[in-house]
């Protein structure tokens, strides 16, 4: 049953359609696959049993009715606990939330994938309020890293990025404020977008930091990531922050190639990582033959204003709970949401108009190249407990600069799809950064389905 | 600028404030991550925008209402 389960969500789907296997099937192996290692990972914060069952059996269902279920039908697939699922409270990580009343429906994107056939099979760990790059978590225990249990996974969406790279599931939903999709994506060795700011709905997910949130899907192939992207698209007058723009699929151009793209790395700042993240970056400009390396201007000054727009937006919304109840915080994500109660406004003011600055900076690169290439991670993934990080000679608190890479991008919401390579050096993944100009994510999907036909980029199950 | 700052007294000066409460185990851990704050702050006030520069977020007036109501 794993040959099934450990394929793509797009085979899965076209297998159930076919009526070659039923969703039921795909589901209960899912389901036993997880119960079978979760035990060795901890991704999975509730397992949505009967729920995954019951929506199986309505799927198999319309294809015995000869009704369409969508493409991706039967496709079991699960989300990071501050989306919301129906029945249950959105803890967001949170010790808490889960005293909140359960959620009356699902968020957005939740309905949007079953509403194409998919099957939620559960809510899955992550950092708490989605304040962490690390995977680690005080109240549910820390996530571990499927390619190697004693290293993290990455956060904040660590249970994404585990249940993914463990073959629970072929697709999962995550949250990347900073960084959260495209650090797991990193370390779990997995293909993960980041779409542009304000093209998916947010709709009934718990947030962080307005200003930066956004939401995307995480898979080990670019076309179920294309395919969950795609079907994720679309008006809701729920969300606010939504852009009116018109849904642009990406699949169709998928297998489009590379010919024509001007492609640049991004050096100075982003040259300061470990030899891996570099050697990465070697490996995919070299297939991509990008040979322009540029430098973009005052890169450290944008992702301070990320951290202190980070800082303000979270300590506001978290300021009655840490107040009342500071103790009942993870300790990795207290002293920081309290130290970030104290911004003066003026800060926050200043970075929002930085943010204004550097988009502007960044069109005009985009006005010469249409994608830009940098490391995801400085590093690949750190042994569980780490605390401090080594860059460019410096120590510094690891938990709040494993983003240092993803955090500028971010700042000013380009679309970015995380790209895993495997060196020969090491046992262990770590991504690429595929950066593309705002609204362009079929772009950045189309290089990332170069480098993954191409052999350059692969997410393997790992064996657990 | 962060040689002048002392963040000790900040902290406290704030956290009575805001009516925070910060045990003593958490004081240090506060007290260094507002100074990585502060730090992040000089970034970014070091770099002269003008007088003119417009603050990212956008606020569309009468949004959720219908086109025509």
């Amino acid at each position: 049953m794993s040959d099934i389960l450990f394929s793509s969500a797009s085979e899965i789907g076209a297998a159930v359609r076919s009526g070659r296997v039923s969703a039921e099937t795909v589901v209960e192996a899912s389901l036993a696959h997880v119960a079978a290692k979760d035990p060795n990972i901890n991704a999975f914060t509730d397992v949505a049993v009967d729920r995954a069952i019951a929506r199986a059996r309505v799927v198999d269902a319309d294809v015995a009715a000869g009704r369409d279920p969508g493409r991706l039908a039967g496709v079991p697939f699960a989300v990071k606990n501050l989306f919301d699922i129906r029945g249950l409270p959105t803890r967001a990580g949170s010790k808490i939330n889960r005293e909140l009343a359960p959620a009356a429906a699902d968020a957005t994107l939740v309905q949007r994938l079953e509403a194409a056939g998919a099957v939620l099979t559960g809510g899955l760990n992550m950092g708490e309020y989605a304040y962490d790059f690390t995977g680690e978590n005080v109240h549910d225990g820390n996530c571990l890293n499927p390619h190697d249990t004693s290293r993290m996974t990455g956060g904040s969406s660590s249970g994404s990025g585990a249940a993914v790279a463990s073959g629970m599931v072929p697709l999962a939903l995550g949250s990347d404020t900073n960084g959260s999709i495209r650090v797991p994506s990193s370390f779990c060795g997995l293909f993960g977008l980041k779409p542009t700011y304000g093209r998916l709905s947010r709709a009934r997910s718990f947030p962080f930091v307005p200003s930066l949130d956004h939401l995307g899907p995480i898979a080990r192939s670019v076309a179920d990531l294309a395919l969950a992207y795609d079907v994720c698209q679309g008006p809701d007058a729920e969300d606010p922050h939504l852009s009116n723009r018109p849904v642009e699929p990406s699949s169709e151009t998928l297998d489009d190639g590379i010919a024509g793209l001007r492609v640049a790395r991004l050096g100075g700042y982003f040259a300061k990582g470990h030899a891996e993240a570099n050697a990465a970056v070697d490996v995919v400009c070299k297939a991509l033959d990008a040979t322009a390396e540029i430098e973009l201007p005052e890169v450290a000054r944008a992702r301070a204003g990320a951290y202190l727009i980070t800082g303000a937006e979270g300590a506001s919304l978290h300021f009655d709970r840490l107040r009342a109840r500071a103790a009942d915080f993870d300790p990795d994500t207290r002293d920081r949401f309290l130290a970030n109660t104290m911004i003066p406004a003026l800060w926050v003011t200043k970075a929002q108009k930085l943010r204004s600055w550097f988009r502007a900076e960044m069109n005009k690169v985009f006005e010469t190249y249409d994608i830009l290439i940098a490391p995801a991670t400085p590093c690949v993934a750190p042994k569980s407990g780490e605390k401090l990080l080594t860059l460019d000679g410096v120590e510094m608190p690891l938990r709040a600069n494993i983003g240092v890479f993803t955090q500028p991008i971010s700042f000013v919401g380009l679309p970015v799809v995380a790209a895993p390579i495997w060196l020969k050096s090491t046992h262990l993944p770590i991504a690429v950064q595929i950066i593309a100009a705002p609204w362009a994510e079929a772009t950045a999907l189309k290089v990332a389905r170069y480098l993954e036909t191409s052999g350059i980029a692969r997410a393997p199950v790992a064996e657990v | 600028m962060t040689a002048e700052f002392d963040v000790e007294a900040y902290v406290a000066l704030m956290a009575a404030t805001l009516g925070l409460t910060i045990l003593p185990d958490w004081r240090p851990g506060v007290v260094a991550n507002m100074a990585a704050v502060k730090r992040a702050a000089d970034l970014v006030t070091g770099l002269d925008l003008g007088d003119h520069a417009e603050p990212a977020p956008v606020f569309t007036a009468g949004f959720g209402v219908e086109a025509g109501r």
